[in-house]
């Protein structure tokens, strides 16, 4: 009985510790510093307990939820009261599970089984004071920096409110300043106007002779009605005729989509690489809408939406893009992806989601991006404009043929390092007498390139 | 003086007091056009609230309002994967090897497929053995996405669950065990060494079980004959590469004799190399493709042709055979000279189901030590018994069987005595079909197990000994259907399935220690072990057979082939190079290829040989549409009769034979559209391809849909150019390839020196090049689909092609001589002297447009010729046609406003005009018009909308790809990459796709050869498209 209590409480440890590893690997230095830092006494460092954790464990645990791992708040002390074990069976689950799970430990294969057979990494470099900084850490997590707890979302933040402020002064005053100036102005008039008549001075309109209105004497001068109409006809030809180009030019187009997806929370705050999820774009024409399994290697464990640590801007409150608006948006990836976040599973009724295209290029316009993203290396805002700002996506390129082609006429292919183009590149510039060649001299004008 | 004649426009006219005259004279429409139905009722117009103004507002504001909202465009939604499968990647092919084994239709072919879809079919180049696909097998991506499929299990009439069906047929077969009845399974040729375990398994599962093999169309002679002589049922294999001499009997090997895949061989031994190339000559009835390749075509009736085999035999074994005509002597004289100057290099093939006539050639062919003929390693693509299906049909009219399983065949169809079958089929206890469609024998079983199609289930085949290949799937099954084999399974109450079943088997028996995974990439593997003949096997096979007999089978084979005699019409039963044996004839890719020889698309005939034609009084004549009007008759086999059958007068027929085609006449299960022709096999009595037949001409006009209306060239050498070996060899290739002359500053000068513009200058970067060689071209037709298939090429239907508005983009000119060759052509014509007299031009060349009795015939495939100087590029008022840098002459669809003033300016005719949306439009019922149909459609290549030009675009999606893949990869581009979809279909090697500017490329090698030369020369054309001088080994022994 007794040998067994104490494997239990190592257990505890252990489960918490797995997370720790994870954070003292990818910085081992300044965690080994912390670490002798912390009190061993007091049973480790928090602080240094968290960023142990966020660096090891956070990709699959979380504290007060399941996710790939068990949730490991208080995760030592629930070991020790509900199985009973101890710090040391949690140093030796987190520096080896896989063994634990070998030598036939009870509970190692328990937790093992419930969570699917996933076996957590070993991290055999965590000390036994990180690992203690990492439970203290999960025992009592550290208040939030103090920021975050000074506004509380919802309210208006306070560095807007200064900057609104002093704007307004500045154009009151300038107001003030001006309507000064008329007042000003008027009373000197009419002090002039008293002093003239005192004066004697005769204010007399000017007696304006009779003239033939203006338009009557356009109307009698044929060639400028003439001039005139000829003119009006070619202007709203032009006018209707730029009217109808851009007929089917939907630049701008951004349509509402059944999951409000970010690009700028993903591809701007997160810097996440385009062709991440639109991996499809480096050896396809399609640049593809990615998978809702590609969403869930991130999502597994961003569950919730977080903000950046000063909240949400004025301008997102005002479009309600609270951080629950944008949690609930990940709840609408789980249900089409068919994932139980409870258990952590997916339930196989999934449901595909329906995007809204926007780039609708037409049929007889083949594009290929494979072309333009691996081969010609240009950057996917050229076209697709500042993605990484965009709140909503929208069309930013006009996408008509006349854009295509200014683009070939101005681009240089991208000749270097590739054997493809060593033999045509030396005669083609030669013929054409260039050190650069252009897509259209490459031949990217021909009708056929782009339409068969 | 005015005059007295009566002018009159019908009959009726004459009849004073017919009352259709009276009243058409008062009245342009003889019945009254409803116009009281409609306004009469006043009434119900006026209790209408709608009045004259209220309509205009209407239509004013549904204008307006349609007018807004079409400058909105719409909402277009895009669905990723939830879970996207790791080989896939959107917009990327991906490419299965994979097996077509049909029981007609033996091929290993690869599959393409993109987002999971099969769209196109290519050839497995790796495979040693049936590598090419044939025009039927790369159409039959089509059929899988057939809309007439049977789309789950069936029990009778009704749909039923796969739990019922299994219920049923498992008690059935449980009853017929315990009553001691037969379980026939009657099935296609499979050549499948996991389908024959199974088989196996399921017969000692059950007791009683007999399993018939049965083809629609029988090789059993041959089989029987192979039999005999070798103790193995199965077909030799013929390497006619070996064969310096070909002498074939009416064996239409090119297509579909004994399973085809004989053209590879052929082909490479009909290209002069180093002055040698094959003769092949051919003795038939029909002018088959095989005939119109020959270097010396014989016709002959079937009965002579088998005296001319007999004969040929004592000619060669120094025997006298006697009876017969001087004719037959004559060339049977001269046949076995050749054949002994050959010696060992000569093969000898028969296409006559008749088992003394095969035997005689195997005879033959072991007498020489025929190098080309392989004995030792069959084939084994056809199995069929006709004794087996005959003694099956007839246990079931005696009620013998308990349950009858039918799998991949369609007797009710295809049996002549189908009567008899169905009368059986009353007395079985359950009868199921595993059908594709719902067909004739899907109509009169009891359950219809809905079948899947080849390209969505697992299987093996055993082509050729020692050659095995494996079938995959490459689509889940689109419908509620399960595969024969996994029926099979289930019926034995095993809960295997079929895919453990083929690769435990393969591991035990087949594989050796090879790779399954590897072995599936390649979908092929040659056993190098069945390369050396095992004793054991061949001992085994001896006690089966006895072969002492031999000579004096031979003997007796030989006195009745000399004694065969006919009375009547000889009739030639024999299969068409678009639809085969039938099996898919729903297929609108395949009704719409033109046959070859005929050109005529959705239709089966009689052919007659011009002679008796004109004593039967039949005809055939051009319309002023163009279209092609035949007569008709009524062909009458042993009391059978086939009723108003159209007849085509064939230029090569035989006299005193004709000949039909099987496979046409299908009715069950398929769209109207698709029911054309009549069906053959009622006359295929005793599945015998020669029959004793009569005809007799029938009032009524057939109307064809025919694609070319003149038959022959006309004298115009240039068009196709031909010389003969000797020459070739023996004369400079100014005197056979003679370039066109042109007058320039009153000076003859070469056609191709001279130039209206200026050139450019092509010689950087890629300058693509198409090949054709006249000599390797069968005209087998796989080029035309595979080209309809990568290019989207709507189907139009019969009355369309009838008009000449067929859209293939890759046509196949067929022409005859006029003379007894082409050569005599171009004399006559040259020799032709003023307009009157003997040699005048008026009656000269109205003779010279009709084709000879027996002609030469020769093959031109013409798809737009990419002219570097287009004359359809000058006149396009809107530049929607254009030449680009890397020879090809693009169409810019989006562009194109329909004045087809190109399609008038060319002068190869290949350009071909929407007149209709055929794509989405109910009226042309056939593929495109629904969403499983349209699931075959290329996404990378448009599908044009009605009022649009279309063309050979040279496959620029294919080459645009090729230079993206290398642009990719950073590497220049290697010889072969560069391909079409005809060049990559083309198993002859005839057509050879590449980049000229490469010096290295094969294409490049093969513009400089000697017999390069381009269509039409003199018009100054320039085209990327050449083609290579035929020549024909027709040196008289």
């Amino acid at each position: 009985m007794k040998k067994l209590f104490s494997q239990v409480s190592t257990l505890r440890f252990q489960a918490l510790f797995v997370g720790l590893f994870l954070l003292l690997l990818s910085n081992p230095l300044s965690a080994q510093e912390e670490a002798a830092e912390a009190t061993p006494d007091l049973g480790g460092d928090p602080v240094a307990g968290k960023q142990l954790f966020n660096q090891n464990c956070a990709a699959c645990h979380a504290l007060n939820r399941k996710m790939t791992g068990p949730a490991l708040a208080n995760v030592e002390t629930r070991l020790y009261e509900e199985e009973g074990l101890d710090k040391e069976w949690l140093y030796s689950w987190i520096r080896n599970s896989a063994g634990m799970i070998a030598s036939g430990d009870a509970y190692a294969n328990k937790i093992y089984n419930e969570y699917n057979g996933a076996a957590m990494t070993a991290f055999p470099t965590l000390s036994n004071a990180d690992i203690d900084n990492i439970l203290a850490y999960t025992a009592a997590p550290p208040p939030a920096p103090a920021v975050v707890a000074a506004v509380p979302g919802g309210e208006v933040p306070a560095g807007g409110q200064v900057g609104g402020i002093s704007n307004e002064v500045i154009l009151g005053a300038l107001a003030l300043v001006f309507g000064l100036l008329v007042v000003m102005l008027i009373l000197v008039n009419n002090t002039l106007r008293r002093i003239a008549e005192a004066n004697g001075v005769e204010m007399v309109k000017a007696q304006a002779e009779k003239r033939t209105p203006i338009w009557k004497a356009f109307a009698q001068n044929q060639f400028l009605v003439f001039c005139t109409v000829i003119a009006l006809l070619l202007g709203s030809a032009y006018g209707a005729y730029s009217w109808m180009s851009q007929i089917g030019v939907d630049q701008g187009y951004a349509p509402v989509q059944p999951i409000h997806y970010s690009h700028k929370i993903h591809a701007g705050d997160n810097k996440i690489e385009c062709k991440y999820c639109h991996s499809s774009a480096r050896v396809s024409k399609h640049s593809g809408i990615p998978s809702l399994n590609v969403c869930m290697n991130c999502h597994k464990s961003i569950y919730e939406y977080k903000g950046n640590p000063e909240g949400p801007s004025a301008e997102d409150l005002a479009n309600g893009y609270t951080n629950e608006f944008y949690t609930k948006e990940i709840k609408k990836l789980y249900k089409a992806v068919g994932w139980d976040e409870e258990n952590q599973k997916y339930t196989g009724e999934s449901q595909p989601v329906e995007w809204v295209r926007i780039h609708n290029l037409p049929d007889f316009a083949y594009f290929n991006h494979s072309q333009h993203v691996t081969v010609g290396k240009i950057e996917c805002q050229t076209c697709h404009g500042p993605v990484e700002e965009m709140e909503i996506m929208y069309q930013y390129s006009p996408l008509t043929m006349g854009w295509c082609i200014n683009c070939h006429r101005e681009t240089e292919v991208q000749v270097a390092d590739n054997g493809y183009y060593e033999k045509i590149h030396a005669e083609l510039s030669k013929k054409y007498g260039v050190d650069k060649l252009t897509a259209a001299q490459m031949g990217g004008l021909e009708c056929g390139k782009c339409h068969y | 003086m005015a005059s007295n004649k009566k002018y009159w426009k019908s009959e009726a006219e004459l009849n004073p007091n017919d009352s259709i005259v009276e009243a058409l004279k008062q009245n342009e429409f003889t019945e009254q056009i409803p116009v009281d139905e409609f306004l009469g009722d006043k009434e119900n117009l006026e209790a209408s609230s709608t009045n004259r103004r209220d309509f205009l507002k209407y239509i004013g504001f549904s204008t307006a309002a349609a007018s807004l909202a079409a400058c909105e465009g719409p909402v277009k939604r895009s669905i990723p994967y939830v879970i996207q499968p790791e080989n896939i990647v959107p917009g990327v092919a991906s490419y299965y090897a994979t097996t077509i084994a049909d029981g007609f239709d033996f091929a290993s072919v690869l599959i393409k497929t993109r987002e999971g879809r099969p769209i196109k079919i290519e050839n497995n180049v790796s495979a040693k053995v049936n590598g090419g696909a044939n025009a039927r097998v790369n159409a039959s991506v089509l059929s899988l996405y057939d809309s007439t499929r049977v789309q789950g299990p069936m029990a009778g009439e009704n749909p039923a669950t796969w739990e019922e069906l299994d219920a049923k047929v498992i008690s059935g077969l449980k009853a017929a065990a315990a009553s001691g009845k037969q379980i026939a399974l009657l099935t296609q040729t499979y050549a499948s060494p996991s389908m024959a375990k199974l088989v196996g398994d399921f017969s000692s599962t059950y007791p009683n079980v007999n399993h018939v093999t049965y083809d629609a169309v029988s090789e059993d002679a041959a089989l029987t004959a192979f039999e005999m002589a070798y103790g193995e049922r199965a077909l030799a294999d013929y390497d006619f590469e070996q064969a310096d001499v070909i002498v074939s009997f009416a064996a239409d090997f090119l297509s579909d004799w004994q399973g085809g895949g004989y053209d590879t061989g052929y082909t490479k031994g009909r290209v002069p190399t180093n002055g040698k190339m094959s003769r092949h000559i051919q003795i038939e009835a029909n002018m088959s493709l095989t005939g119109a390749n020959a270097d010396r075509r014989i016709p002959m009736k079937p009965s002579q042709i088998k005296l001319a085999l007999a004969k040929l035999y004592g000619k060669l074994n120094g025997t006298n055979v006697g009876g017969g005509s001087s004719d037959v002597d004559g060339v049977v004289g001269q046949l076995a000279a050749e054949i002994k100057r050959a010696g060992s290099k000569a093969v000898v093939v028969c296409g006559l189901d008749d088992i003394n006539a095969q035997s005689v050639v195997i005879a033959i062919n072991q007498m020489l030590q025929s190098k080309a003929f392989d004995a030792e390693q069959p084939k084994y693509v056809r199995q069929g018994s006709t004794a087996k299906v005959n003694k099956l049909v007839a246990d079931m009219k005696a009620g013998r069987v308990g349950v009858l399983l039918v799998d991949g065949v369609n007797p009710m169809y295809t049996l002549p005595n189908a009567a008899d079958f169905v009368e059986g089929l009353g007395k079985v206890g359950v009868s199921v079909s595993c059908s594709f469609n719902f067909d004739e024998t899907a109509q009169a079983v009891d359950y219809v197990a809905a079948a899947s199609h080849y390209l969505e289930s697992w299987g093996d085949v055993e082509m050729k000994k020692g050659h095995y290949s494996l079938m995959q799937p490459t689509i889940r099954e689109l419908f509620d259907t399960r595969q024969f084999a996994a029926c099979l399974l289930k019926w034995m109450g095993s809960d295997a399935n079929y895919y453990d079943t083929i690769k435990n088997h393969w591991s035990a028996n087949i594989l050796n220690g090879t790779s399954w995974n590897k072995t599936l990439q390649d979908g092929v593997f040659v056993d190098a072990s069945s390369m050396t003949p095992s004793s054991a096997e061949v001992s085994e096979e001896s006690e089966e057979t006895e072969t002492t007999g031999t000579q004096d089978n031979l003997a007796s084979a030989l006195r009745s082939l000399a004694n065969a005699t006919s009375t009547g019409m000889e009739l030639m039963l024999y299969t068409k190079v678009g639809l085969g044996d039938g099996k898919q004839a729903s297929n609108p890719w395949l009704q719409e290829f033109p046959d070859p020889i005929t050109r005529v698309s959705w239709d089966n005939y009689v052919t007659v040989s011009k002679a008796d034609a004109a004593d039967l009084g039949l005809e055939n004549y051009n319309v002023a549409n163009g279209g092609l009007d035949g007569s008709k008759v009524n062909l009458t086999v042993d009391g059978v009769t086939l009723e108003n059958v159209p007849v085509i007068i064939q230029p090569g027929q035989a006299k005193g034979t004709i000949g039909m085609a099987l496979g046409y006449g299908k009715t069950a299960g398929m769209k109207d559209e698709m029911q054309v022709g009549v069906n053959a096999y009622p006359v295929y009595k005793d599945f015998n391809n020669v029959q004793s037949a009569s005809i007799s001409k029938v009032d009524g006009i057939h109307e064809f849909a025919c694609v070319q209306l003149h038959n022959t060239l006309m004298g115009r050498g240039d068009i196709i150019k031909e010389t003969t070996l000797e020459i070739f060899n023996t004369k400079d290739h100014a005197e056979w390839n003679h370039v066109p002359q042109v007058s320039l500053d009153h000076q003859e000068v070469p056609a191709n020196s001279v130039d209206l513009w200026a050139e450019f200058d092509r010689s950087i970067g890629h300058h693509f090049n198409l090949s054709i060689d006249l000599n390797a071209c069968t005209g087998c037709g796989a080029c035309v689909i595979a080209c309809h298939a990568e290019n989207n090429v709507p189907v139009v239907g019969k009355e369309e092609v009838r008009r000449s508005r067929d859209m293939h983009w890759l046509r196949i000119d067929r022409y005859y001589s006029s003379e007894d060759s082409f050569e005599g052509d171009n004399e006559k014509k040259d020799n032709l002297d003023g307009l009157w007299g003997e040699t005048g031009s008026l009656g000269g060349f109205g003779e010279m447009e009709d084709p000879a009795e027996n002609p030469q015939v020769a093959f031109q495939p013409v798809m737009c010729q990419h002219c570097n100087h287009a004359p359809c590029e000058t006149v396009c008022p809107v530049a929607a046609t254009v030449h680009s840098r890397q020879g090809q002459n693009h169409m810019a669809y989006n562009r194109c406003v329909g004045t087809r003033y190109c399609a008038n300016n060319c002068p190869y005719k290949v350009r071909r005009f929407n007149w209709f949306l055929y794509n989405n439009n109910d009226e042309f019922d056939y593929h495109m018009n629904n969403d499983l149909g349209k699931m075959v459609v290329n996404p990378d290549v448009n599908v044009r909308s009605r009022g649009v030009m279309e063309k050979c675009s040279m496959c620029i999606q294919m080459t645009q790809k090729t230079i993206l893949d290398a642009k990719r990869e950073g590497r220049p581009i290697k010889d072969g990459e560069f391909q079409t979809a005809c060049s990559s279909a083309c198993s002859s090697g005839a057509i050879v796709f590449g980049d000229i500017n490469d010096e290295e490329s094969k294409v490049a090698v093969l513009k400089k050869d000697d017999r390069m030369y381009h269509l039409l020369e003199h018009v100054g054309t320039k085209p990327n498209v050449f083609y290579h001088v035929k020549v024909r080994n027709t040196n008289e022994a």
